[in-house]
């Protein structure tokens, strides 16, 4: 079975560059609609799609602001 | 139980960068504060930032930090470290610093084999003053000094920093990488700690140059920006270990 992961994001860091967005291999982050308080559109997990996280980290080692922390479950 | 794969290391403080969007260098710090948390090294480390872009990145690593003067931080982290040989000295250096300004404390500090650790962040421009022509600009790049295009008549050839200082009998460890992908990433940390590595057993100098992106100089989005790095840089600054004292395959 594969492995499980929970991608938590501190929105308020995120610039929204989107370079999470690229390295996803599941392709399961998107930008937001909304802006954080600096005006960014904001990083996150596209509703319901957190179960198909594998926990491999790509996210997290890619940002450059340290928005991103990744478990595995 | 979770167990933690990723998050911000503890050699990172909680200010937010005031880096660009998309831009490189948070990734580059990353690296460097895992390498000294992961050697144990991070409590007893000292960094000097340069002038340029990174050059608030005292706010930013989570141990003792200097700031230089302009190009200087080779000469000042080799203050620091004869003065306190235990700790792990190093210098986080963009390209307009170490390559322009700062060349003439670069070689020397390599050619004298000061055992100082230098993070060389190379990313073709000068980012901080505006997107001007940096001796590491590629021929024919756009920038704001080469509104045509670098021509080598008018704007000389780029330096390849790594290439030289791999000539110095003192320079111990020399080694290009780049953060375009997760696997250079990766390789790019394993390069930081062997560079770490090299310091903590008084081997003698040791560099890594990081390839970088700069999107807003550059004129692209982030992952643009990326793909140009990967496709224009690397032609002309292979990746690769120039000097190691476990040997170059």
């Amino acid at each position: 079975m594969a492995a499980r992961g929970n991608v938590i994001f501190d929105n308020e860091r995120c610039k929204g560059c989107e370079l999470c967005t690229t390295v996803c291999p599941v392709g399961i982050i998107e930008m937001s609609s909304r802006l954080n308080s600096r005006g960014y559109h904001f990083s996150q997990v596209k509703e319901g799609m957190m179960e198909k996280c594998i926990a491999c980290g790509f996210c997290g080692m890619t940002c450059p602001d340290f928005v991103i922390k990744v478990e595995r479950l | 139980m979770a167990k933690v794969i990723y998050e911000k290391p503890k050699g990172i403080t909680d200010a937010i960068t005031h880096y660009c969007p998309g831009c490189t260098h948070g990734i580059i710090h990353g690296l460097v504060a895992e390498s000294l948390e992961e050697l144990g090294v991070l409590g007893e480390s000292i960094g000097v930032a340069p002038v340029g872009c990174a050059v608030l990145a005292y706010n930013y690593f989570n141990c003792d930090m200097q700031e230089a003067a302009h190009g200087r931080a080779p000469a000042v982290a080799t203050g620091i470290k004869r003065v306190l040989p235990d700790r792990t000295v190093f210098t986080y250096q963009g390209d307009g610093d170490l390559a322009a300004i700062g060349t003439a404390e670069i070689v020397h500090a390599a050619a004298r084999g000061e055992n100082i650790t230098v993070i060389f962040v190379n990313n073709a421009i000068y980012g901080m003053t505006g997107g001007q022509m940096a001796p590491t600009t590629l021929l024919g790049q756009v920038t704001t000094t080469t509104p045509y295009g670098r021509k080598p008549e008018a704007n000389g050839f780029p330096i390849r920093i790594c290439e030289m200082l791999s000539t110095l009998e003192g320079a111990a460890y020399v080694a290009r990488v780049s953060v375009h992908d997760i696997n250079n990433i990766r390789k790019a940390k394993k390069a930081i700690k062997e560079a770490f590595q090299t310091q903590i057993d008084r081997k003698g100098f040791s560099i890594v140059e990081v390839l970088s992106t700069c999107p807003t100089n550059w004129g692209l989005t982030p992952a643009e920006a990326i793909k140009w790095l990967k496709n224009n840089m690397i032609p002309h600054y292979p990746l690769a270990t120039f000097k190691s004292p476990w040997g170059v395959k």
